[in-house]
């Protein structure tokens, strides 16, 4: 089958299942799947450093734990009627959505920036440690802030707001989180598509060249990281959305693990591939963790399998060679 | 005789105990191919890695058109006009021909953006296109680097050089592994590309640095013994003792 054909049916099936789900009264799916949306998102962001820029991240969750936090801690003051800060200027809370995501977004973009600064000067294993590394420091200092609930985390009553739209509907939201996906999935497919992308795609295969015709990888890389960053954190914003409720979990290696997963899972560098992976995750997460609770034992057979027999990944297995295996 | 574009100054470069780079000076004059030959391991490409900015010298000075390039990053020194093409390939091998050419194209042209398509028809892909007809990869930029031959992956490098609009060539063994033919056909390429920007030729085909260099420059140990043309190359003592032998 044709990628874009596989793609396009991926978005209809995504489309269509809420309709689905609801005809069936099955209104808890359509939780499900907005889970399954938003950890596509945060693979997406993966995606671009990774998939594009070959940097094997493994602190993601960075990202997204800023992300959840941004969420948090807007939310929690305005539901406290409690400033942020009152000097040298006030900052308040916030309960608005669009408000929420584009703290979350600046807030992982700059930690991105700053981490990626310091990272991306090493490769290979020493990048993966490095930024295994900042993952777990902001994991052990989530742990260690009490204001914002330590190793509990923090709640939120209500969901957060956006205009025009019951969020606290499961289907409006989902509506929401999958618009936020085929946006960023666009972005991806911009990136990859610019000169900008064919400098970063060289990059990955030989940074000799590139820097041979005067462009040099690092910045490549640094914006790269950056962008990445961004939209993962915008998917942990959701997600602490989804839960309402924000935990040093969303920081952990563990987190960073599974957003690369959703990325081989699906395949590498493929613009749908971590979309069709956090699918099959939640639907593998959902049928065999209530068949047993060593259900990842089943996840890390497919695993091996994808890695060993269809490098590039399920899309690679349906719609052929592609992207970088 | 013209201005030297690339002028080596002294150039000395030393790990731990071994001399690679011997206070070594040689220009590079406009419309010419200054060949630099000399046994396996006489410092040659210790010696190109420092002209093109990958290796640090310990001492000494590299001008190109006049300007001071020897602090310059390899990026800053390509956008400064310096072509580069590498002993073993570097290239997006899973690229196609074309998106190779655009890569130096656009780095030339220092235009990054996120917007727009990297393929759009335009000033940067006509320079790109015209690079690939120039080394006769025109009606191969739809295949993908990986399906190339060795020869035309050669013929690649040299046309990203090209894309970049090079004031000076440096170009370290474009020949390795090429057979007799692909050698005469790169040889006939290089010949006219001279009129471009002039080449610095690090070769150890013979043949072809007989055909081609207007100059010769002969590195042994780190220290250039003797620079001239074929002929004076051809007939210097010391030269024939450490390197030609007596076939030359």
């Amino acid at each position: 089958m044709n990628e874009r054909w596989l793609n396009a049916a991926v978005v209809a099936g995504l489309v269509a299942f809420p309709l689905w789900a609801l005809w069936m009264d099955e209104p808890f799916l359509i939780t499900l799947a907005t889970r399954a949306v938003i950890l596509a998102l945060a693979g997406v962001g993966l995606n671009i450093a990774l998939g594009l820029g070959g940097l094997v991240s493994l602190g993601h969750a960075a990202f997204f734990g800023i992300g959840g936090y941004a969420m948090g801690i807007l939310a929690s003051h305005a539901q406290a009627y409690a400033p942020i800060m009152e000097w040298p200027f006030l900052i308040e809370g916030t309960k608005s959505m669009p408000v929420i995501w584009i703290v979350a977004m600046l807030a992982a973009a700059l930690a991105a920036l700053a981490i990626g600064a310091l990272s991306l000067r090493t490769s290979g294993v020493y990048f993966i440690m490095i930024t295994l590394a900042f993952g777990q420091m902001l994991y052990y200092f989530a742990i260690s802030w009490p204001a914002y609930g330590g190793e509990d985390g923090l709640s939120i009553y209500v969901r957060n707001g956006f205009p025009g739209l019951n969020t606290l509907a499961p289907a409006p939201f989902y509506g929401l989180c999958l618009t936020v996906l085929l946006i960023a999935l666009a972005a991806h497919w911009q990136i990859a598509r610019s000169p900008f992308g064919l400098a970063l795609n060289a990059a990955r295969q030989s940074p000799a060249r590139v820097e041979t015709v005067g462009i040099a990888p690092f910045r490549l890389r640094l914006v790269a990281f950056t962008v990445s960053g961004a939209i993962t954190g915008l998917a942990g914003a959701l997600f602490a959305d989804l839960n309402r409720f924000v935990s040093p979990v969303m920081f952990s290696w563990q987190t960073s693990g599974e957003i690369m997963v959703f990325v081989i899972l699906g395949g590498v560098a493929r613009l749908f591939g971590p979309v069709v992976g956090a699918v099959v995750f939640i639907t593998l997460e959902h049928w065999l963790g209530g068949l047993s609770d060593y259900w990842h034992i089943y996840l890390g057979a497919l695993l091996l399998g994808v890695v060993l027999f269809a490098r590039g990944g399920l899309i690679g297995l349906v719609a052929g060679r592609g992207g970088h295996e | 005789m013209s201005d030297p574009v690339l002028n080596v100054v002294g150039i000395s470069k030393r790990f731990g105990a071994l001399e690679a780079s011997r206070d070594v000076t040689l220009d590079l004059r406009a419309g010419e191919i200054h060949a630099l030959i000399g046994p396996n391991g006489a410092g040659k490409s210790t010696l190109i890695q420092q002209i093109a900015g990958w290796l640090t010298p310990d001492a000494g000075q590299i001008m190109l058109n006049g300007d001071d390039i020897t602090g310059l990053s390899a990026a800053q020194r390509a956008r400064a006009g310096l072509g580069r093409t590498f002993q073993v390939s570097a290239l997006a091998m899973q690229d196609t021909v074309l998106q190779n050419a655009l890569l130096g194209a656009l780095g030339a042209a220092g235009r990054l953006s996120l917007w727009g398509s990297a393929m759009a028809r335009g000033e940067i892909r006509t320079r790109a296109e015209a690079a690939l007809d120039r080394v006769g990869l025109g009606g191969a930029a739809d295949m993908r680097v990986a399906d190339l031959s060795h020869g035309q992956r050669r013929q690649l490098e040299v046309a990203i050089a090209l894309t970049l609009r090079p004031r000076a060539f440096v170009m370290d063994e474009p020949m390795a592994g090429l057979g007799g033919q692909g050698s005469r056909e790169l040889t006939a390429l290089l010949d006219g590309l001279r009129g471009e920007a002039p080449i610095l030729l690090v070769e150890h085909d013979m043949d072809a640095v007989f055909a081609l260099a207007d100059r010769i420059s002969v590195l042994v140990y780190g220290r250039i013994i003797a620079t001239g043309t074929v002929d004076e190359v051809r007939a210097n003592d010391e030269v024939r003792r450490a390197y030609l032998g007596d076939a030359a």
